[in-house]
Formats: C-alpha cells, structure tokens, sequence
C-alpha cells in the first residue's frame, strides 16, 4: 500500500471519532502554544533587554571602586570606596588613546526642597560629559558647563520625575531649590528616560562635580567614572588602558573594578535565554501530558478497531501496513494539534503582550522547533500502540466481539 | 497439486492453564484446481481451523502445508499476507465487512494492499460487483443492505484481486434459505469459471453444490466422496 493510502485510511479512522480526536488534539495545542508563548515571551523580554542595554551605549566601561565595584568588599572597611579621584577621571581621558571622554560621579541621597515641597532624592556630582557619556539630553534649559564646574556653581538640573513632583506644572527653570540646606538655581531639566536601576536619571538632581565634592559631600572621592570608548571596537582596549592606568595609580587591582557594558548585554542576553528555555521547558512538560492523551487514544482506538485490523489483514495487509495506519493516524492528530498550538501561541502570547506591555518576539526557529516536537511526541507515542496493532493475530482479531 | 496437506496438527494452548486443545489431529488432504468441495462435520470438528490454516491465517503446529508448491510453513507474515491477498479469497459466516465503508470501498480493500492505482481499482470493484449482481448498490454501507446482499459485497471483496481459491466458512449461515440459494450459485458459477472453491456447511442441501464432500469429525477427515 503507497504511502497516500495509508494517509487517507489514517484520516478516515479520525473523522470516525471526531469529538474524541478533537479533545485529543487540544491537549497537543495546550502543549504546543504554551511552548510558542513562552518561547514568543521570553524572546521578546530578551530582546528588550538587550535594546535597553544597548540603548546606554556598548562603548561604555563602568569603573567603581572596590573589589567588585562594591564598595568595602575589598578590606570589608566603609574607606575602600575612598579611592577614585577627578584626577584619575581626567587622566583617563587625557592620558590613553582608545578613551573619548568621561563622565565621573558621586552622588548621596539628600534632602531637596522648593516651595512648600521636601523631598528624599540622590544628587549627583558630574561634569557636562554626562550627557553624551550617559546618552540623556537636556530637554529644557541647559547642562551646566565647565566654567560651572570651576567655580562650583550652585547650579542643579533636574531629573524629569523631579522636576514634575517638586514644581508640578510650572516652569522649574531659574527656580531655586534646597539641596541640604543649600539654596540652588534650577539650569535645566533632562529628558525622561524611563529606566529604572541604576540607568535611571528621571529620579535624580544633577549638580557640577566640584560643587557636590566641595559644597555638599565634603569629600574628594567618586562613586563611579563612566567611561566612554573612542569606538565601539575599542572597549576591550579603554578596558585594558584603564585598569593599567589605574594600577599605576593606586597600586593594586583590588582597588577598583571595572565593568564592560558589552559584557553586561552579553551576560543579561544570556540570563534572559536561560529564562527562556526554562519557561518553555516547563511548558513541553504539558506537550508530553498531552502526547500522553495521545496514546491513550490510540490505545483505545487500536483495541476498539481490533476487528476491523483483523479484516484488513484477511485480505492481505501486512503487519507493516497497519503499523504506518496507526502510525500515520498518531501524528496526523499531533501535527494539527501542532499547527493549531503554533496559532494560539501567537494569539495568546500577543493577547499577553497587549495586557502587560511586554514584547514578544515569534521566531521561525521556535515554529520549526514547535513542529517538529509535536511531530516527535506523535511518533514517539504512536509507535507502542500502532506496534501492538500490527503484532495483532489476525484470526483473535477477527473473534474478538 | 494446488494444494497439499500432510498429516497437520494444530493445538490450541489455553491460557495460564497449559491446557492443550487438540483441533486437529493429523489431516492430510490434497485438492486439485478447479474443485469444488464442501467440507461438513459435527461443531468442534476442526472445519474452521482447517480452513483458517489453508487461508494462511494460522499455521500448523505439525505436519506441511504446500499451496502451489510452496511450503507455506517457511514464509514470513509478510509473505503470508501476500499470498492471503493475491492467492486467496475468504469469505466468512459473519461477513466481516467494515461497517464506516461503502460496498465499492469495501470491495476496493483486498486491491488497495495489492498497491493497484485508484482508478483501475475503481473499475475492477465495479466489475466485482456486478458479478454478484449488486452493481447498483456500490454507494451502501454495510447496514443499508440486507444480509443476502452483505454477504454478496463480501464474495466480491475475496474475488476481485482474481485469486484461484476461494475459501467459505459457512457463507449461508446467517442467511435464509433463498438467499443462501443465491449465494451458492454465484459460487456455482465462479467453479465454472475455474475457480477452486472450499466451503464449509451444516446443511446438506447447500453441500449438494458441490462436486466433493469431505467429512470431520475430532479433528479428523472420516469421509471423502466425489460426486
Ligand atoms: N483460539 C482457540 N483457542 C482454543 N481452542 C480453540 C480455538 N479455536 C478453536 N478451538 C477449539 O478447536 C476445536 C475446533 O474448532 P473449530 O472452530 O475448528 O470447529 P468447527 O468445526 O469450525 O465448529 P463450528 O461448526 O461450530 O464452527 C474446538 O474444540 C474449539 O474449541
Ligand atoms: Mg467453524
């Protein structure tokens, strides 16, 4: 018997129970779109990830002090984060080749207030190459320059979330404002951003680095360089420049500790895969309950059409010949529970994405991978009752009631 | 010698007991093309056991069996199968037709595993049927049709691949005198066309059909007579 046959007698033997293989069918589409939406979500978490990483500039090295970029790790003493200077920042610019500009930063959580308003919110101390280092924009009035940075001027500029809770809807620009006490004049406000972490600038008020070290922190140190690279080829390089740098400076590379952006995308893009495979994973654990539903059925099917195998043999089918039927009949149900699980994985992970706001991303690979699974349970879970229908005797067969 | 069988035993084991049924108990029977023979005994004699290991259903558990020369003991299942859809024609007592099928697809069954193409397969199961006179019945199924007719979908379904033997285990068993009548005369008339037919029967009537009477009793051919 030719392959279309066997195909046909398969479709035959399903449209003779319909209700029965339609409900065997949905426990393969459970299985088959809850793989696709999970795998749909967690690509579309990873490539938002990723674009928001890459958003902050892959030529960035992020320099802090302290073993891990912690601070007191290193000798478990509070005077480990006294390490880096402006002096080092500007070093790094001005004494390494692969280094375009540097954006230092110290920042402590203080108490602002204007008006009638008081509020807990982070200062930071930087110089006017934040913006192009940090990849933010002034989006009305101005950053502070360096002239402001020499004569460490009382100058602020806000963090849009700032701007909006202290002053509402007027205008903060040439507003004073208290920074612990300090009266300062309101520059600027920066774009919103809408980060959160330690990429979040809406949160924040942004004073000259002289004017923080020396009016508000008392303290010559930094928190934190962010260090941009000439090109994007040229991190590895700003990255060794850098830490020889250092190491002359300060004598031991236990005092500082620089990270890669490049290697922070690479490590989140790793996480979020392995999320990824994780969800679907657990997600294919409810493909094989359904492949489960699916020799059941054949089962069930083969004992119930033991008469009919009898017949088909008696005229001349081969063990071979039923073994395909049933065979055929298994994956025919598995591969359109595949195709109608690969639909409503779309449709479901798109309905997920419209509630939550969460991307999702279809990949043909995880389509390829969604069939072919489904295409495997049918198969793997066809065989064992297509194998018993075909070992069956054809006189029992034929007795049986 | 179409077909040859010496000194066959066949015994059933039964179950978890290791009871041994004997069903038959040394046959030996030989049959030329172009016979006609009818084989009677009392029930439990060993008639469908007989006919099931000449049909190629079942083997012997001793003796040979040569169909056409061939030793039928030394093929596979595979080869077995061969010979039940080329070779051999059966007809059974309960009609074993698939009930979901149509006459026409019922009587295609036997060609589809022979791997002859739709529309010749088409064409012979048509001529199938009109050979048993049930060509306007083709789009039936198996419960629109009386028993007569059933069983003559099934003569048509054992003779449509063309085979030498056909093979009946009490065709008119279930059927009433008419129809029976019926039916033996179209296996009349396949026997003139030089078909070799065995059947099996209770009624003496029917076995006059026949141009040979084979008799059973425990598992043994008692009596062998030629018209
Ligand atoms: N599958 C089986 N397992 C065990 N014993 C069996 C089996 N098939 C047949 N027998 C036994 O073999 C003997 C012969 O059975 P068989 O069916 O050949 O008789 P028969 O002559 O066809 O009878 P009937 O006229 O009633 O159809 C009987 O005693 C029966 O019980
Ligand atoms: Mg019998």
């Amino acid at each position: 018997m030719n392959f279309w046959e066997s195909v046909k007698v398969a479709l035959s033997g399903i449209a003779a129970n319909k209700l029965r293989s339609l409900l065997t069918v949905l426990g393969v589409i459970i299985g088959v779109g809850a793989v696709i939406a999970m795998l749909s979500l967690g690509e579309g978490a990873r490539v938002q990830i990723s674009e928001r990483i890459a958003g902050l500039g892959t030529d960035l090295l992020i320099i802090r002090p302290g073993r891990f970029g912690l601070p007191g790790a290193a000798a478990g003493a509070r005077g480990s984060a006294d390490v880096l200077t402006f002096e080092h920042a500007r070093a790094l610019v001005q004494n390494t080749s692969s280094i375009i500009r540097v954006a230092p930063e110290v920042s402590r959580t203080v108490t602002i207030s204007a008006g009638g308003t008081n509020l807990r919110e982070t200062v930071v101390g930087t110089t006017p190459d934040f913006t192009e280092v940090r990849r933010t924009s002034v989006a009305y009035g101005r950053f502070f320059d360096n002239e402001e940075i020499e004569r460490a001027s009382r100058v602020a500029v806000l963090g849009s979330g700032v701007a909006n809770e202290l002053f509402t809807n007027a205008s903060p620009l040439g507003q004073m404002i208290r920074i612990d006490g300090r009266s300062f004049t309101v520059i600027g406000v920066l774009a919103e951003r809408g980060q959160r972490g330690m990429f979040n600038t809406d949160d924040n008020i942004y004073v000259p680095l002289t004017t923080a070290q020396q009016r508000l922190f008392g303290t010559k140190y930094l928190g934190t360089i962010y260090v941009q690279a000439r090109e994007n080829n040229l991190v590895r390089q700003a990255e060794d420049e850098a830490s020889a740098l250092l190491l002359v400076e300060l004598g031991n590379t236990e005092l500082f500790f620089i990270q890669n952006m490049g290697e922070i995308l690479a490590t989140a893009e790793e996480t979020a895969k392995t999320f990824t495979f994780l969800l679907a994973g657990i997600a294919a654990i409810s493909l094989l309950v359904g492949g489960i539903g699916i020799m059941n059925i054949m089962l069930v099917s083969v004992t119930e059409r033991t008469r009919e195998i009898g017949i088909r043999k008696a005229v001349g089918a081969s063990g071979k010949d039923i073994l395909f039927q049933f065979i055929i009949e298994a994956v025919v149900l598995s591969a359109t529970g595949g195709i109608l699980g690969i639909l409503s994985g779309v449709v479901i992970s798109r309905l997920a994405s419209s509630f939550s706001g969460w991307p999702v991303v279809v990949s043909m690979t995880s389509i390829v991978f969604a069939i072919s699974l489904s295409l495997a349970v049918g198969l793997f879970f066809g065989i064992w009752p297509a194998s018993r229908a075909a070992k069956m005797d054809p006189i029992e067969a034929l007795r049986y009631e | 010698m179409l077909i040859q069988l010496q000194d066959v035993v066949k015994i059933y084991n039964l179950g978890a007991h290791f009871i041994e049924v004997p069903a038959l108990q040394g046959v030996s029977l030989n049959i030329e093309r172009g016979e006609f023979v009818a084989i009677m005994g009392p029930s439990g004699s060993g008639k469908s056991t007989l006919m099931n290991i000449i049909g190629c259903l079942d083997r012997p558990t001793k003796g040979s069996y040569f169909l056409e020369n061939t030793d039928v003991s030394r093929l596979s299942d595979r080869e077995l199968a061969k010979i039940r859809n080329r070779q051999i024609g059966f007809v059974f007592q309960t009609f074993n037709l698939l009930p979901r099928e149509t006459a026409l697809q019922n009587v295609e069954l036997p060609i589809i595993y022979a791997g002859i193409k739709a529309s010749a397969r088409k064409e012979k199961a048509n001529q199938a049927l009109g050979q048993v006179g049930l060509a306007e019945r083709e789009a039936h199924k198996p419960n629109e049709l009386s028993g007569g007719q059933r069983q003559k979908v099934a003569i048509a379904r054992a003779l449509v691949n063309s085979p030498s033997i056909i093979l009946a285990d009490e065709p008119t068993g279930n059927l009433d005198t008419t129809s029976g009548k019926e039916i033996m005369q179209i296996f009349g008339e396949l026997n003139k066309e030089g078909r070799t037919i065995i059947l099996v029967t209770h009624e003496a009537e029917i076995a006059t059909y026949a141009k040979r009477f084979i008799k059973m009793r425990d598992g043994k051919i008692v009596e062998d007579s030629s018209k």
